[in-house]
């Protein structure tokens, strides 16, 4: 590592009297640590946001905050996360292991970088690492490639579970930015496509603090389920993730989200899925439809094609086990 | 006479020959010290020391370290600590894993000066004097290891995993443990010994 001052915020003010070009924030510091380590990451400020911004949960009347500080752990612990958003403690619980989730954070674990091999490795060329550098992996290994939303300039995907979930239960992320003005991103427009500037993970401003995550109410209840597909039964990243929620009622799907990990530079919803299965029975034949349709839309990479199968089983899995989930539940 | 001026005289060139290369060698590598100084400053940072306050196994410690310091290595190298081991320094094998307020956690991963005030428990803070923890006794008695290199960080895992309240089967064991990697394959043994102290 390139030596570096620390400071340690105690209040967001103090967070922006400390920030420049060449400063980084820091919370668990999992991937950051890990990313400057290898040079990639080489910041001359280290700002600690631990005692500047919130680490509690807070029940609202139309929802849940987490703060910002929250780690991993403490939401998969919450009692009202797991009663009104088992989904979220299912994602967290399915990612990386019980010793990295004591440090994770909830903003940290938005705003970790891609597991793509060729961005962690300084001698093959990047353009999310290094702008117009090109793209070892257009013509490299692809299991951990995406199959939709990429670009010429990079096939990278965001390696979270947690956001997953997240972005199913369309969440807001709460944003202070460095003028201290505040604003607050639906969930979906948070990350973004790589396009023309893969450098670019997301769309939060420069130096702008994560303050926390709400999630709104839902009426899913348990009638939800994560199922994702990786190469170990056990702390590995995803290769294809599928979050499903559904809402039946007199015997028809009234609301349903459907998200996937694994598959694009964001965490990917399925609307088209999502809008075919609405108002229809929750049966394994619309299952199977629903299915279909999501994999007629994915674009994989010549060396990942096998990633569209395991999506599709993933997708049909999910929803049966939403089903299942209910009556355990 | 002649014999002792030919000396002196030669004694003289020498000491003028000798000194000036002296002088010039003296000379030489500060110029040279200077501006290696001049291009240190201007192309590196200087590295940063901050003081850092915590508990390791119940002892408080006043330390100095550089700002980059991991936990692990301020326990390894700083306090010679060293059974908390260092397999991939990236967060995948837990063989550094350590309590940090009573929570495991991962000691590469964490920067010492986070560690401002929190209570560290390292794999030497488990016995009782001469008496093992019951979790060591029953690493020893399931053979829970092979080469012994991942096995300070499985037992404090382990420890962590049954105060969690994770081991109410041997499935669930194995995902509660799953960040703890074996290259010795000695994970039966590790799963036994880890049922046998939740009982
Ligand atoms: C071996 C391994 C396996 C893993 N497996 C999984 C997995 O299977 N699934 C999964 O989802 N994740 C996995 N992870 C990733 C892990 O979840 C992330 O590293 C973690 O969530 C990052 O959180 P952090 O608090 O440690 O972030 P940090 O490393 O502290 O920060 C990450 C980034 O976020 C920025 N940041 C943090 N907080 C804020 C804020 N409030 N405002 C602005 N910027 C901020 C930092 O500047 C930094 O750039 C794994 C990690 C490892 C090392
Ligand atoms: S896919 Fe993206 S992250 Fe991976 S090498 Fe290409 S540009 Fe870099
Ligand atoms: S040395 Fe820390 S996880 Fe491997
Ligand atoms: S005993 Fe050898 S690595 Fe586990």
């Amino acid at each position: 590592m390139k030596p570096f001052e620390f400071h340690r915020a105690i209040n967001s003010d103090d967070v922006f009297k400390h920030i420049s070009t060449t400063s980084k924030y820091i919370a668990g510091g999992t991937n950051l640590l890990d990313l400057m380590k290898k040079h990639i990451h080489e910041p001359n400020t280290i700002i600690d946001l631990n005692s500047a911004l919130s680490n509690t949960i807070e029940q609202k009347n139309d929802g849940i905050f987490l703060g910002a500080m929250t780690t991993n752990t403490k939401v998969t612990e919450n009692t009202i996360v797991n009663k009104n958003f088992p989904l979220v403690s299912k994602a967290i619980l399915a990612g990386a292991s019980p010793q990295i989730r004591n440090m994770a954070t909830t903003s940290g674990n938005l705003l970790q970088r891609t597991r793509c091999p060729y961005f962690y490795d300084t001698n093959i060329p990047c353009n999310k690492r290094k702008s117009n550098s090109g793209c070892g992996a257009l013509n490299g290994h692809q299991r951990m490639a995406g199959i939709v939303g990429t670009s010429q300039n990079c096939v990278a995907v965001h390696p979270s579970d947690f956001c997953v979930a997240l972005a199913a239960l369309d969440a807001e992320v709460f944003i202070t930015k460095t003028d201290s003005t505040t604003e607050k991103i639906p969930f979906k427009d948070f990350h973004r496509l790589p396009e023309n500037n893969p450098e670019k993970d997301n769309n939060l401003s420069d130096n702008a603090i994560i303050t926390g995550v709400f999630i709104p109410n839902n009426n899913f209840g348990n009638t939800v389920s994560y199922v994702k597909i990786r190469e170990r039964d056990s702390y590995a990243f995803a290769l294809v993730s599928v979050a499903a929620a559904l809402e039946i009622k007199d015997d028809k799907i009234k609301k349903v989200r459907l998200a996937s990990g694994g598959v694009a530079h964001k965490p990917w919803r399925w609307f088209e899925a999502e809008k075919f299965l609405k108002n229809k029975k929750a049966s394994r034949d619309n299952f199977i439809k629903a299915a279909e349709l999501i994999v007629s839309k994915t674009k994989p990479l010549p060396n990942n094609t096998f990633k569209v199968t395991l999506l599709k089983g993933a997708v049909e899995t999910a929803l049966m086990q939403c089903l299942t989930n209910t009556s355990n539940g | 006479m002649s014999h002792s001026k030919n000396e002196n005289t030669f004694s003289r060139r020498f000491f003028i020959k000798t000194s000036s290369a002296f002088t010039a060698l003296a000379l030489v590598p500060h110029s040279i010290k200077a501006f290696y100084n001049d291009i240190k400053e201007t192309y590196f940072t200087k590295k940063v020391v901050l003081p850092i306050y915590l508990k390791i196994n119940g002892k408080d410690y006043n330390l100095n370290a550089d700002s980059r310091t991991t936990l692990l290595d301020l326990l390894r190298e700083n306090l010679n600590l060293t059974g908390t081991k260092k397999g991939c320094d990236h967060g995948q094998c837990g063989a550094c894993t350590v309590h940090i307020n009573g929570q495991r956690a991962l000691s590469c991963l964490s920067l010492a000066a986070m560690m401002q005030g929190k209570e560290i428990t390292t794999i030497e803070g488990l016995a009782n004097g001469d008496n093992l923890h019951p979790m060591q006794e029953a690493f020893l008695e399931h053979d829970g290891y092979q080469c012994g290199y991942c096995t300070p960080g499985q037992i404090m895992s382990a420890v962590a995993c049954v105060n969690e309240g994770h081991t109410k089967s041997i499935e669930e064991i194995k995902e509660y443990m799953s960040g703890n990697i074996c290259r010795c394959g000695a994970y039966n043994g590790i799963t036994n010994a880890i049922k046998s102290v939740a009982k």
